[in-house]
């Protein structure tokens, strides 16, 4: 470690630092623009300006760009020198030239790197009295707001949206003083981490649009550490509540998962909280489908009756907290649970978890994949089931230019230079998918084809690391010698697969391949990625049912009552066996946060809450088990799932019931045991003995916000069973980093102010404590090697049915079933698609942009879907977005053109 | 014994000053049109409401006790879906005045804030909102701002350029 002197002062400092990433991680605050953590410096804003001194006699001292030079030992550096001051103050000047009057109605102001920066520089007054420079906004979809006239030319936006997220449709555009950062004509942006643009600029040019509809500024947010329901990568999160309503999602810096950034599934997909079609109050579905109100003490004494007088079977969900599921697991019993996944999916959630569980290596957190030096994406569309994994593994593509930087000394976070030096080298990246994947501009080599050949061409790889040798058509055998060689040869290698496509040999195959690796005395790393937010945690809380032996105990009577839990069976088994299960059974309990069609033939509705509004955990892909916190107190007699389920069954309060919970689970599941050590209290673990405030010290408007109700201000809620407060009081500061409901620090307003919160600035948080991860005993898989290519994949299509084989495709907008229901994801969703091969297209007489719909076959016909034509379908397979409808992968299907579907413009314009 | 004296005097001279006493309510004193008394919203020049829900008084008060929610209209201006003051929390420090951006908020001469009721102290936005500009004639916030709102595009706010053509690549 380096010693450097700042300002007469000696520190210690990391090594391969640079300056202004040195004084920040040393607590000395030095104003900053361009420069950022993940994505390193190009010196574009001049603000990080310092003195750098030749030796101890020189006392003039040159500028230099803090965040471009290097530390070195015994440099001298002034911060406070007269010049380094004043220049800083002036670039602040120039910055501000053209800088609109806006801050009121910004959506930044308040929590703006650019107010903060002016503050820090000292610059209060305007000089200039010349006329400013304005541009014309665009507009860029329902997510992001546009505001170019607060530009300060930093160029974060470009880099991070085409450098660091590989997008292709944000530029730099113009020149000299009229630089505009945008499309090349307005229009929807693309990417799918766009919303990362909100906080990376550090002004408010792009800022959170539906934020912006029922604005709130960051200092009246009440908010605590979450997690993202959206997928189960488990991507931190931290939302802001206002007057009852989640206001919005920002990210919360978790070193190991998703770090600065967040999908827009994670940031946009939770409108559904406050949305028209929430369930507020408990009910009863009457005969004719209205909904009649009942108060709680009623709601729970039905539900105690109905506990209490018949047979029961419980429908856990892999959308509910892992207390959600043990709850009603505990209610009914091991032998009359059923833990919610389709019958196709669960076999393939315990296969996945036992294969990334047992075999003696956890899977890769997100930061190890960035370190990866070979990747195989075996039948995964990453940036549609998992995407923060996906901006990951655009990272892990670069590791190869960061090599070639070393010895050509350029630092790391010399960003300019490494791109530069490295052109257009990448690291090998391969992928076998169904329909060509989003990654296709890093991938070296892709292949598109059916599940069951994926699974055959994986297999083919691992006979060629095995030194076997296969025989295949020539692209094939560039696919799979290319994949073998480059996973040799690598350090590092890393697998990805999942379950998306209900494939089971397709996870044979990718766990093969990681086992022929490690033959060879590799560190393999080996990623399965999973569909829901807790389908790891459910996988784990077994029951003895199927989806279709619940459905069918219900259906032949041999129990009347269904046990529901925040899962709409309609999207996990034909639609027709759950109608019938659902109107045979004489009771049907349904708890859910917002309404769905199983609930429709609920007899008892009961108001689950979101993940806002109560705490519980979730498992992640890598078996990491997460908490999230109670944001704020619902509204009306909304209650946890867990709360509604355990409340009729225990003899407790409701605030023990959850630590009970957890504490029996931890008992009766043993590769849960871990789970007790999530919560951590006041005086635990690096805590002080004071709450975490849940408000900002600056919260407003306490004696007001329900004056119109009553003029008695209400006592705040005690939350004794959190860290936390429902209030402003409590100790904010000493806290550990992952534990901090917001960031904020001394001068630091903005989302900037994270780095105050790391040991190191771009590094691990202060006071984190270590992560809860799931044990799991050895694996108990056996992966056949029987067969010309291991048996199981054949390489051959499915036979016997009629029509097209349906093969599932996913969407990151509109596949999960919650964030489905918000606004602005069903804009970007569109229409329910379908993708053909163009000789498929032609029998059915269609082009893309028509209609189609099914005529016959093992899903429910009917429904139309808008047709994309694809040369890589592969003929004879179809390719539907998975989203609202049971969609069995592999069934049968016949479909018809429909002669009554409108083409939308945009499709029509495209031609 | 000397203080009592002395005291008493005091007293005594105090008969020959002017009465400062007024027939409060028949008689009204003099307010200065800078008191801070009851608090009002006013509108700009052009008749529309100034406040733009910055929500920069509510974070100033001391008492919290201004609470707002932002919505825009459709030309764009932001503006209070409610705003509230519970002026039985209000100290009329003036703070939120100081504060305002836009002159929307201002502190009025009347001090006469009693009732019998304290919910009856609890003002919404109907009952602060003015039709007139207050102690500022003349300020407009829009007319400076930079944003956009109908009928004043980019460039047309004070001290603006014509909106930059991009397109251009010259030096
Ligand atoms: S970007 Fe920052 S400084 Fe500029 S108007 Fe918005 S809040 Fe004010
Ligand atoms: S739009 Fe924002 S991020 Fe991009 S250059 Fe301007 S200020 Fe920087
Ligand atoms: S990747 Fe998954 S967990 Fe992360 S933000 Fe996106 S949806 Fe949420
Ligand atoms: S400070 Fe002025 S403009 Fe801002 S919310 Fe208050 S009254 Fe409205
Ligand atoms: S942060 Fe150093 S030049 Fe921008």
């Amino acid at each position: 470690m380096p010693k450097i002197i700042i300002d007469n002062k000696e520190y210690e400092v990391a090594d391969g630092d640079n300056l202004l990433q040195a004084c920040l991680s040393r607590g000395i605050d030095l104003p900053y623009f361009c420069w950022h953590p993940a994505m390193g410096s190009v010196g574009a804003c001049r603000q990080c300006a310092v003195v750098q001194y030749q030796d101890e006699n020189d006392e003039r001292g040159r500028i230099v760009m803090g965040c471009m030079t290097p530390v070195s030992e015994g440099l001298r550096i002034s911060v406070d020198a007269n010049n380094a001051v004043n220049f800083r103050a002036s670039v602040i000047e120039w910055l501000m030239l053209n800088h609109p009057h806006d801050c009121p109605v910004c959506e930044e102001g308040g929590e703006c790197h650019l107010q903060d920066m002016t503050v820090m520089t000292g610059h209060t007054s305007r000089r200039y009295t010349g006329k400013k420079r304005t541009f014309e906004n665009q507009y860029l979809g329902p997510f992001i707001n546009h505001e170019m006239n607060r530009c300060i030319t930093c160029y974060r936006c470009v880099r991070y949206y085409k450098d660091y997220a590989g997008g292709t449709d944000l530029q730099a555009l113009g020149s000299r003083n009229r630089m505009y950062f945008g499309r090349t004509e307005p229009g929807v942006l693309e990417s799918e981490f766009s919303g990362n643009l909100v906080e990376v600029c550090p002004t408010g040019v792009f800022t959170n649009k539906p934020f912006s509809e029922s604005y709130t500024r960051k200092w009246d947010l009440q908010s605590a550490p979450s997690v993202c329901m959206g997928c189960a990568v488990g991507c931190n999160t931290s939302p802001g509540e206002r007057y009852g309503n989640l206001k919005r999602i920002q990210n919360r810096y978790n070193e190991d998962i998703n770090s600065y950034f967040l999908c827009d599934r994670g940031r946009f997909g939770s409108g559904y909280v406050n949305s028209e079609k929430r369930i507020r109050n408990a009910g009863l579905r009457c005969e004719d489908g209205s909904f009649e109100i009942i108060d709680k003490t009623d709601a729970l004494n039905r539900f105690a009756a109905i506990v209490k007088d018949n047979k029961l079977i419980g429908i856990g969900s892999p959308r509910a907290s892992v207390e959600s599921n043990y709850a009603l697991r505990a209610l009914v019993g091991e032998a009359n649970y059923c833990a919610g996944f389709s019958d196709a999916e669960a076999p393939l959630v315990d296969l996945a978890i036992d294969l990334s569980q047992g075999h003696g290596k956890r899977a890769p957190t997100l930061k190890r994949v960035e370190a990866a030096d070979a990747v195989l994406l075996l039948g995964e569309d990453v940036s549609n089931t998992a995407p923060r994994l996906a901006l990951s593994l655009r990272q892990t593509s670069r590791n190869v230019s960061k090599e070639m930087a070393g010895p050509a000394s350029i630092p790391l976070w010399q960003d300019a230079g490494v791109r530069g030096h490295a052109q257009s080298a990448l690291t090998p990246v391969y992928s076998a998918s169904v329909l060509p994947t989003r990654l296709e501009d890093i991938c070296t080599d892709s292949i598109c084809t059916t599940p069951e050949r994926i699974a055959y061409l994986g297999n083919c790889i691992t006979q060629l690391i095995e030194g076997k040798s296969v025989e295949l058509d020539e692209a094939d055998m560039a696919f799979v010698n290319g994949a073998a060689q480059a996973l040799k040869s690598a350090s590092n290698p890393l697998v990805v697969s999942g379950t998306s496509l209900l494939n089971e040999a397709v996870l044979h195959a990718a766990a093969q391949i990681t086992e022929a690796l490690k033959a060879l005395a590799q560190e393999p790393d080996l990623l399965l990625c999973f569909a829901e937010v807790n389908s790891v945690g459910a996988g784990l809380i077994t029951g003895a049912l199927s989806m279709h032996s619940a459905l069918k105990k219900l259906t032949d009577g041999s129990v009347d009552t269904a046990i529901v839990l925040e899962n709409d069976l309609y999207r996990r088994a034909e639609s027709e066996k759950v109608a019938a299960a659902l109107s045979a059974a004489s009771q049907v309990v349904g708890l859910d946060v917002v309404e769905n069609a199983t609930l429709e033939q609920a007899t008892l509705v009961l108001p689950a809450a979101s993940f806002a509004e109560t705490e519980g955990c979730c498992i992640n892909y890598e078996g990491r088990a997460q908490q999230f916190y109670q944001v704020y107190e619902p509204q009306g007699d909304i209650m946890a799932a867990w709360a509604w389920v355990a409340g009729i069954s225990k003899e407790s309060t409701e605030t023990d019931v959850r630590e009970k919970l957890i504490s029996d689970c931890a008992i009766e599941l043993p590769c849960l045991s871990r789970l007790t050590h999530l919560n951590r209290m006041a005086g635990q673990s690096g805590r002080t003995a004071a709450k975490i405030p849940r408000q900002t010290h600056r919260f407003s408007g306490r004696t007001a916000m329900n004056a119109n109700v009553s003029v008695h201000e209400p006592r705040t809620s005690e939350d004794v069973n959190s860290p936390f407060s429902f209030s402003m009081e409590g100790d904010s500061a000493a806290q550990p980093g992952d534990l901090a409901p917001y960031v904020w620090a001394p001068g630091w307003n903005s989302n900037q102010s994270v780095t105050q919160y790391q040991e190191h600035a771009g590094g691990a948080l202060r006071g984190a404590a270590d992560a809860v991860f799931v044990s799991h005993a050895a694996s108990t898989t056996t992966l056949e090697k029987t067969g010309p290519i291991f048996g199981k994949a054949s390489g051959k299509v499915r036979e016997g049915g009629a029509g097209l084989c349906l093969v599932p495709v996913y969407c990151v907008f509109g596949s999960d079933e919650l964030s489905a229901h918000t606004s602005e994801m069903q804009a970007r969703a569109g229409r329910a698609r379908i993708s053909l091969n163009p000789q498929d297209a032609k029998a059915l007489h269609v082009k893309t942009g028509d209609g189609l719909y099914c005529s016959t076959g093992e899903i429910t016909p009917g429904q139309s879907y808008e047709v994309l034509v694809s040369a890589s379908m592969q003929q004879g397979f179809v390719g539907l977005v998975q989203g609202a409808a049971y969609l069995p992968a592999g069934a049968w299907v016949s479909f018809v053109r429909d002669e009554n579907w409108a083409r939308q413009p945009e499709v029509i314009a495209r031609g | 014994m000397w203080s009592h004296i002395k005291t008493t005097w005091l007293v005594f001279l105090h008969l020959f000053k002017r009465n400062e006493t007024v027939q409060y309510p028949e008689e009204m004193p003099y307010m200065a049109p800078r008191y801070r008394g009851r608090i009002i919203l006013t509108r700009d020049p052009d008749g529309e409401e100034r406040c733009v829900s910055c929500n920069l008084c509510a974070v100033a008060c001391p008492v919290d006790c201004i609470a707002l929610q932002k919505t825009s209209s459709e030309d764009g201006r932001w503006y209070p879906e409610f705003f509230r003051i519970n002026f039985s929390r209000c100290i009329l420090c003036g703070m939120c005045e100081e504060a305002c951006p836009t002159y929307a908020i201002q502190l009025t001469p009347d001090f006469e804030l009693a009732e019998y009721e304290r919910p009856n102290m609890v003002y919404e936005k109907e009952h602060l909102l003015i039709d007139g500009v207050g102690k500022y004639p003349d300020y407009s916030f829009w007319r400076v701002a930079g944003k956009t709102i109908a009928g004043k595009g980019k460039g047309d706010a004070r001290n603006e350029l014509p909106p930059t053509e991009v397109h251009s690549l010259l030096p």
